[in-house]
């Protein structure tokens, strides 16, 4: 399996730009979650996050906030989210990652998590509530064979870009606005050149920009100013109302995935 | 001697031991880092003090008095109970304490926009009036849930002239509108800042909430020994996320007085419908800092319950977690009938209505009393004034007006 920055390397290598596509465990329903996965990796998407549900989401805007308690209510754990990763992992050897909130994490033990996480054949993590000042209390060594990806936001000074792309590895999530998950760009000359800035002080890593990406045309206008884009409210959105054939949310991410093939480097 | 006594904390990371810390999204780390850097330049600014001084005295009526409750002591028939009145407080509690220094830091930064979240809705009220005060726009976080219960304030805070934004995700309690106020500070960092209502959330709010509610601390201790000649032998407070008990432990921590922090029981600690969160949670993360945290075996933040709004919160200040640990403070809990029978005999023995919060102070004296000598002399913390919660009092003790 290649490492995660290798995979986007590569890709990116080609003329394509990455989409990675962000899942609530076990959202819509618990019982054919790793299908719908699998489906979206066979749409177009590059790259999975699988958001482990939290009770108090304090980044996520209402949609994430909606089916981070859907799958709560549906019961959904860690263990459940271990075991659809491992489904998934025999099917793919595209990068798989985990995201959610540091409380489950510390509650499940942290070397218990990392361990578990890789036996699962995932390849990162984003935990958004641990920033770099909390990073040394929270990642230990267990994490080795992880990657920690961590987020740079536009309050984020040039040189605490710099702090965070040295410990970041995998990529770097360059939160496009500020705001929690599904906002909408006011002002998106601003993220362009808040998104410029970032990718010039980050040395080590990739970029990939979420946060505001719900449409081909979204992606296709930042795109060119990064190495890929993350897409997850507006694919929950598109689940909440969904069939269990998911089409309308299959197409949303080949039409992005198709817009990013035609962005020029 | 001097070297024992030094209690130095949080440390420079913001971290009371273990506890504590910034575990916030990214967007937030600039801002908390501003806002402690001119929390520190300002800190020791004669013209700040100065000013805090003053609003504290002339605007908010400090210094508050330490009543010795005589009725109340002969009642136990054992040590002297005197209590800290911060519900004679402007605004009928000691939030107001803490949101006025807010409100000159948030001058001192530029910010024109002011957010917060309430549970019993002091808090809100508070951070109102010091915005009516100086002139800012309000915005007020409060759970549906506390709105029905503490319908009284959410009047006062409009009228005001706040804005007050109905919570309606999760528990519809205070955790909920914590977490809605901080997603509006994401999202509106740049204008706006943040008016946290207790000793909770990332560094520097812990130290900063905790420093201007020293003042009751401090306060207590000139006048104790006015009255007395001598420090206390216990303290007693409520702790929801421990705000009031902070400021009146703080200056007598490694003092030998006995600090005493009261949880609420809700219906009882065998209910899963209570608040306890350092006599029955564990360490977890959440709202920005490591703390005893309510939750389930997964990591999942518990619903809880109190019958008061003000305590019905599942997690606690970081430095409270740190004090339990370190055996520095000793928490209990009282449930909500007791509450209510403490509220009843406040009010009887002393003439004053104490907030259902502090009623949880008061109900631990019926644990505490008969432990003490005559010649024990034990403060209890009134953190606030009962006029909110007389719906609540009056439906749970099936009180008809006609």
């Amino acid at each position: 399996m290649k490492s995660i920055s290798n995979y986007i390397e590569e890709k990116n290598y080609k003329g394509e730009k990455i989409l990675s596509v962000f899942l609530t465990s076990g959202f819509p329903n618990r019982n054919n979650f790793s299908q719908l996965a699998l489906k979206v990796l066979n749409a177009g998407a590059d790259m999975l996050e699988i958001g482990f549900p939290f009770s108090d989401p304090l980044a996520d805007g209402p949609i994430i906030q909606h089916s981070s308690q859907a799958a709560l209510d549906n019961g959904i754990n860690l263990k459940s989210t271990f075991n659809y990763l491992k489904e998934i992992r025999k099917e793919t050897n595209k990068p798989l990652i985990l995201m959610g909130y540091a409380n489950p994490v510390l509650s499940h033990g942290i070397k218990r998590f990392a361990d578990d996480a890789k036996l699962c054949g995932a390849n990162g993590v984003i935990i958004p509530d641990v920033p770099i000042e909390e990073y040394e209390n929270f990642f230990d060594e267990s994490f080795e064979g992880l990657d920690t990806i961590l987020l740079i936001t536009p309050t984020t000074p040039n040189e605490r870009i710099n702090l965070i792309d040295k410990k970041s590895s995998g990529f770097v999530y360059c939160v496009s606005i500020s705001g929690t998950t599904g906002v909408h760009h006011q002002d998106k000359s601003a993220s362009i050149d808040f998104i410029k800035r970032t990718r010039k002080a980050v040395m080590k890593n990739k970029t990939l920009v979420g946060f505001g990406i719900s449409s081909p045309e979204d992606a296709r206008l930042f795109a060119p100013y990064c190495d890929g884009v993350i897409v997850g409210s507006a694919v929950i959105k598109s689940l909440i109302n969904e069939d269990s054939n998911f089409g309308n949310t299959l197409s949303l991410v080949s039409n992005i995935k198709d817009a990013l093939k035609e962005v020029i480097k | 001697m001097q070297q024992l006594n030094e209690y130095k904390f949080p440390d420079i990371d913001g971290r009371f031991g273990k506890y504590g810390g910034k575990y916030v999204p990214e967007t937030l780390i600039t801002p908390l880092r501003e806002l402690e850097d001119i929390y520190l330049s300002l800190k020791n600014d004669k013209e700040f003090t100065k000013e805090l001084l003053k609003l504290n005295k002339e605007y908010s009526g400090r210094p508050t008095p330490l009543t010795f409750a005589d009725s109340l002591t002969n009642h136990y028939g054992k040590g002297k109970i005197y209590l800290k009145r911060e519900d004679l407080c402007h605004t009928g509690a000691h939030k107001i304490n803490n949101a006025l220094g807010q409100i000159l830091l948030a001058k001192r930064l530029g910010k024109k926009r002011i957010i917060a979240e309430t549970g019993a809705g002091q808090h809100g009220v508070a951070t109102a009036t010091v915005c009516a005060k100086f002139g800012m726009k309000c915005f007020i976080y409060m759970g549906e849930v506390d709105i029905a219960r503490q319908s009284l304030n959410v009047f006062r805070m409009k009228l005001l002239g706040a804005e007050v934004i109905p919570v309606k995700s999760g528990s519809r309690t205070l955790k909920d509108a914590t977490n809605e106020a901080i997603r509006d500070w994401v999202t509106n960092v740049n204008d706006t800042h943040y008016i946290i209502g207790s000793v909770v959330g990332p560094h520097p709010y812990p130290m900063m909430v905790r420093d201007f509610q020293s003042v009751i601390g401090k306060e207590t201790k000139e006048q104790i020994l006015e009255a007395e000649q001598r420090l206390p032998d216990y303290i007693v407070a409520c702790v929801g996320g421990g705000s009031n008990a902070i400021g009146i432990f703080h200056p007598f921590i490694n003092s030998g007085v006995k600090l005493i922090g009261v949880e609420a029981a809700g219906f009882g600690l065998d209910t899963n419908k209570h608040c306890a969160t350092l006599t029955l949670g564990r360490e977890g993360i959440f709202q920005g800092m490591k703390t005893y945290l309510l939750q389930n075996e997964d990591g999942q933040v518990s619903e809880v319950h109190s019958i008061s709004a003000g305590l019905d919160y599942p997690g606690v200040g970081p430095e409270h977690s740190f004090l339990k640990d370190e055996v520095k403070a000793d928490y209990f809990s009282v449930t909500d009938d007791e509450a209510i029978k403490a509220t009843q005999l406040l009010s009887r023995t002393e003439g004053i209505i104490p907030a259902l919060e502090s009623a949880h102070a008061i109900a631990y004296l019926d644990y505490l009393m008969p432990k003490t000598e005559k010649e024990d002399i034990v403060v209890v913390n009134v953190s606030g004034r009962g006029d909110k919660d007389l719906d609540t009092i009056k439906n749970k003790l099936g009180y008809s007006l006609e």
